[in-house]
């Protein structure tokens, strides 16, 4: 029997049914979007329905912004706060980098680490500034040392299971090719960690962030953090909002840092 | 380089996996290990290498190494375990960079290596953007790299289609049969052991035993010959009828496990 006439009788065309879960993203469609958002919040003020003692308009926020920094003080309270997310950041990464590591590779290390890291990590950093303020005074250290506990924990576990998933063959090899212990851990088990590590580095830079203005906020006369709580006090709602738009940069900016590390160290993926 | 196994008993906690294990691979040798799944072929591969240490039972190995040797027992991996962060090149000379070795001695081995595996094009390449071959191949040159005495391969071949492993067949023969280099080479197809080996060890299911040493005894260059194929056919049906109750039976455990 030909083929061709077998499906003569009832000639049916296939339908498509492939069709969608495949966004995209348009860039021009997200800047109309937040053009929106802002026209309305100005319009709403204009238009009365928002009284300005609650909310300062969109253009109040960019002169003080302005402002701001003509003055020096953005800069200054800015400064401190980086100083301090630096400071602190880098103190819980080392930390984190170093116990992470020794757990994935050391049988002790892995014991007595695991329960305290459980035990420790769900508490919320930030309460315990008061005993850190005890112990080492209101000053900088407390406000470092919060940060860098805040850090160090996610960084740890990051660094953990990042080494600890590392594919057990990529070891066999470099030990079957007679390779030392020390360049294992440099040059596969670290590497191989890094896709974690910059992916753990995302959540400990946001709480960086969100430690260092809650204890500005608990005990500092600078920073934005305390920059933004006098700012509510005083009922100064356009500076309040303007320190509001620094931290949002300032989060978007470390975000573009470690989005374009991981672009530059993980190419290989 | 002679080897000497004779691993009386392996087991992991409870589960006894090989038992007397024991053979020898003369200077130059090529020998073949098949057996069912699971019947302890890798972990005798570990074993032999080092890897691994046995619940009961030695590994030697004698005879003189040439100069350039630097890892004598050197291993061929199933899924090549190449670091994905280096280049080609880089994966080929990542053996070498703890020896002592001049860099103009390690760069002609690492070049050398890549040319005589056909990938001196691709020395810049990342794995990811090679083909399961071409990774192959790259293994194949960091263990070249060594100049190893007695290499260990682990299904090199089963990762890849019928196509690339013919080729890299081929590839054995020129590379590294005849040029003195000892094998024990894992595999679960026998085709493939009846190309390149010259003794076939037949494994039993787990614990895997010894069940027969089968030797070829056709010239290697002559087995892809229309001549060889009655002989071979006898060969092919003389492992198979070896293996076949055992494949069923560790077949069916594996699916009651
Ligand atoms: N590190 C380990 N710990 C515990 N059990 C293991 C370990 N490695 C292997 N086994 C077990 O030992 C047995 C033999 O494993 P092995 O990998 O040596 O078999 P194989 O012959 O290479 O199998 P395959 O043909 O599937 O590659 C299997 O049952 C496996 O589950
Ligand atoms: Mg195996």
């Amino acid at each position: 029997m030909p083929e061709g006439q077998a499906l003569q009788p009832e000639r049916r065309p296939v339908a498509f049914r492939g069709g969608g879960f495949l966004p995209r993203t348009s860039r021009a469609v997200g800047a109309i979007g937040f053009a929106v958002v802002l026209l309305a919040w100005q319009g709403a003020l204009a238009a009365g329905w928002i009284s300005p003692v609650f909310l300062p308009s969109p253009v109040e926020v960019a002169l003080a912004l302005r402002d701001l920094a003509a003055s020096g003080e953005l800069w200054r309270h800015l400064s401190i706060s980086l100083y301090r997310i630096v400071l602190g950041w880098s103190f819980g990464t080392a930390a984190g980098l170093g116990v992470g590591s020794a757990m994935a590779l050391f049988s002790l290390a892995r014991s007595l680490g695991m329960p305290m890291i459980s035990a420790l990590f769900p508490i919320p950093k930030i309460a315990l500034l008061p005993l850190l303020i005890l112990w080492l005074g209101i000053g900088e250290t407390s406000k470092v040392a919060t940060i860098g506990l805040g850090v160090f924990f996610p960084t740890a576990i990051a660094t953990y299971s990042g080494i600890d998933n590392v594919s057990r063959t990529l070891i066999r090899m470099a030990q079957s090719f007679g390779i030392p212990f020390g360049a294992i851990v440099c040059k596969v088990a670290l590497p191989g960690a890094l896709p974690s590590i910059l992916s753990g580095m995302r959540i400990s830079a946001s709480i960086a962030l969100l430690l260092v203005v809650s204890a500005e906020m608990i005990g500092a006369e600078s920073g934005i953090g305390a920059f933004v709580l006098s700012a509510g006090n005083l009922m100064q709602t356009d500076q309040l909002v303007a320190g509001v738009a620094v931290l949002s940069v300032l989060g978007l900016l470390v975000g573009a840092a470690l989005s374009a590390a991981e672009k530059a160290l993980l190419s290989w993926r | 380089m002679k080897l000497a196994v004779d691993v009386r008993r392996h087991a992991y906690d409870d589960l006894l996996v090989l038992s007397d294990v024991s053979f020898t691979v003369a200077d130059g040798e090529v020998v073949c290990i098949v057996g069912p799944s699971g019947c302890g072929k890798s972990t005798l591969l570990g074993i032999v290498g080092g890897l691994v240490r046995p619940t009961d039972g030695t590994v030697a190995t004698e005879g003189a190494l040439r100069p350039g040797t630097l890892n004598p027992v050197t291993f061929v991996f199933q899924d090549f375990a190449l670091l994905p962060w280096r280049s080609v090149r880089d994966n080929v000379g990542f053996p070498l960079e703890h020896h002592r070795l001049s860099s103009a001695d390690r760069e002609a081995r690492v070049s050398d290596a890549l040319a005589r595996t056909g990938l001196a094009d691709f020395a810049g390449a990342l794995p990811k953007q090679l083909s399961g071959g071409m990774r192959q191949r790259v293994g194949i040159a960091r263990a070249l790299a060594v100049e190893p005495a007695l290499l260990l391969l682990d299904e090199p071949l089963s990762a890849l289609d019928a196509q690339t492993r013919e080729l890299l067949m081929d590839d054995f023969g020129r590379l590294w049969m005849g040029a003195g280099i000892t094998a024990l080479y894992v595999t679960h197809n026998l085709d493939e052991a009846l190309r390149l080996a010259d003794r076939i060890v037949v494994l039993s299911r787990r614990p895997g035993r010894i069940k027969d040493i089968v030797s070829v005894g056709i010239d290697r260059p002559d087995r892809t010959a229309v001549a060889a194929a009655p002989r071979l056919a006898v060969l092919r049906e003389r492992l198979w009828s070896l293996i076949r109750d055992e494949a069923a039976s560790a077949d069916r455990e594996m699916a009651r496990a």
